[in-house]
């Protein structure tokens, strides 16, 4: 079986987001750029997955700039054993993704996609969604556990009152949640072997595949800005000032 | 314009997400469909024909309903969504795992988790763990979207007489089933409709001293939240998680304590009307956001904030 990973180049989660000044978008110029930390959750599933024995190839795909090639190469140091870069200096809305991934999916017949439940720059939430959809694979998002039963998984969720499971029938889509494992980090003589993997690049018109959007950015701006209020001397000012002033409780 | 609106329930009861988002569809401006699909669900059908707006509620009484199965939901909201210039959901777990498949099955993008309309088709959504808020504008013919519930006040629940009509089930997924559930058991008030909070962060250092915050809470009518890095420590489960990969709350009052406020924390709390922040770090950044700041060891305030909660 093969499994296909999706690995989003995105803005460090450590780096503060900036709205550029003409209000177009975020700042990404000379900042740290790391790969979406969902993802490499997802990564780390797919290559104990196979580690288990339960899966022979991991594909890591990145859709995005050429410098996605560094974020593919990070998985690759990881474990996983080659890399497809789907290059494009656009930023494509998660349905654009999701038809680049089937057009992938069509080529490549995995048993099982891992996707990061969100990315941290759109925090969109809507890719393996809607990969699941356009493909008919089975849908399994915010996974906080992944069992292979035969050809199907069994896959405990996180939900908003606690958890739950389900069990989908493979080929599946499965999205990651925080508490799915702890990914490794990649050792040194890993990093260099990576540098032989194989990365093929592809270019977005060469897919075929229609990335036209009905979503416009209109324009970015900052959040409105909380004011620092005042610090209390006690514990007996707190309460009356929520009692009194703020009127809370 | 008409738009359709999935309803989230659950033991009878409309979750109050719904409420919500009727607001935002009204706002939107048109008439207001809600679909209600699940096992036996009269009742709520019943209940949801008098929230105040709603023109009509169109019911798919099925058993592939019960556990809001995505593939299942998603089928059924294409088989009725003609005819619909936007189609609504929560931006709850339950409506994330279906909204998306919705759009993708009509070839247009989904629009998530809004916090603003600002026409019908330009709506405002947070981005970057809400350090920048996105205007985007739509020329879809069809809009999807997600509606990020503590942003619109709820629709009132009682006043309005919609008209209730059965409708066709879509054909279930014969690839998915639901296995069980792990629900948290709990008398005090969920996390994201709670008018006050009480969230912990490492500075609590173990899980056992959450039941501090249980009994602050207890005295508030409170719900119990806390920081990813109280989660990622293994101090409470991931349910109780309030940031930007957890869940997002307004309430009236956020109490923060031993919470640093690291942007992804901040990202899910920063909207509640007034937040104190209890740290014995001065210069922790919740401070920045807090109404009210202690600068004390928790282990100190805690036990002090009870005895003054029964005075």
């Amino acid at each position: 079986m093969k499994i296909i990973v999706g690995v989003k180049r995105v803005l460090d989660y450590n780096v503060k987001a900036r709205v550029k000044a003409d209000k177009s978008g975020i700042e990404l110029a000379n900042v740290k750029m790391s790969m979406n930390p969902f993802d490499e959750i997802a990564v780390e599933e797919a290559l104990r997955i196979k580690e288990a024995g339960n899966a022979d190839e991991v594909i890591a795909v990145s859709i995005g700039p050429s410098q996605s090639q560094e974020t593919i190469r990070t998985a690759l140091a990881m474990g996983a054993d080659r890399g497809i870069l789907i290059e494009t200096d656009e930023l494509l809305e998660p349905l654009a993704i999701a038809k680049l991934f089937r057009h992938l999916v069509e080529k490549e017949q995995p048993g099982l996609v891992l996707l990061g439940k969100q990315a941290i720059d759109n925090d969109s939430n809507q890719t393996g969604q809607m990969l699941s959809a356009l493909t008919g694979m089975a849908q399994a998002t915010f996974a906080s556990r992944v069992e292979i039963d035969g050809d199907s998984l069994k896959v405990t969720r996180e939900v908003d009152s606690g958890l739950e499971s389900i069990k989908v029938q493979m080929p599946a889509i499965v999205t990651t949640d925080l508490r799915l494992n702890e990914p490794r980090y990649a050792k040194l003589p890993n990093i260099m072997k990576a540098k032989k993997k194989p990365l093929e690049t592809i270019a977005v018109a060469d897919t075929g595949v229609n990335v036209s959007s009905g979503l416009e950015v209109v324009e970015v701006n900052d959040p409105p800005k909380r004011e620092a209020g005042i610090i209390v001397g006690s514990v007996a000012e707190l309460v009356d000032k929520l009692r009194t002033e703020a009127k809370v409780i | 314009m008409s738009i359709l609106i999935l309803v989230e329930h659950e033991e009878g009861e409309i979750r109050p997400a719904t409420l919500n988002v009727v607001t935002a569809g009204v706002q939107i401006g048109g008439d207001i469909h809600l679909l209600v699909a699940g096992n036996d669900v009269a009742g709520v059908a019943e209940k949801a024909a008098k929230i105040a707006g709603v023109a009509k509620v169109m019911v798919a009484d099925n058993a592939a309903y019960t556990h809001e199965l995505a593939e299942n939901l998603s089928a059924l909201v294409i088989k009725h969504a003609e005819g619909y210039s936007h189609i609504l959901f929560a931006a709850t777990a339950a409506g994330k795992n279906v909204m998306p498949r919705v759009a993708a099955l009509l070839d247009v993008s989904g629009i998530s988790d809004i916090i603003e309309v600002k026409g019908d088709d330009t709506f405002v959504r947070p981005i970057y763990a809400g350090n920048a808020l996105a205007t985007v504008k739509s020329t879809d013919s069809i809009k999807v979207v997600g509606v990020r519930t503590t942003s619109f006040d709820s629709a009132e629940a009682e006043g309005g007489s919609a008209t209730v009509e059965n409708v066709d089930s879509a054909d279930a997924s014969p690839l998915v089933s639901f296995v069980g559930q792990e629900l948290s058991q709990s008398d005090r008030p969920e996390l994201t409709s709670a008018n006050i909070v009480v969230s912990g962060g490492r500075g609590m250092q173990n899980g056992e001293n959450f039941s501090m915050l249980d009994d602050i809470a207890e005295k508030l009518n409170a719900a119990v939240g806390a920081s990813r890095a109280a989660v990622d420590a293994g101090f409470v489960p991931n349910e109780y998680q309030v940031g930007q990969t957890g869940k997002v709350v307004a309430p009236d009052l956020y109490v923060a304590v031993g919470i640093s406020g690291a942007i992804q924390h901040l990202a899910g709390m920063k909207d509640s009307k007034v937040i104190v922040a209890i740290n014995k770090d001065e210069e922790a950044p919740i401070f920045q956001v807090a109404d009210y700041g202690l600068v004390a060891d928790l282990f100190d305030a805690l036990p002090e904030l009870s005895a003054a909660l029964d005075s």
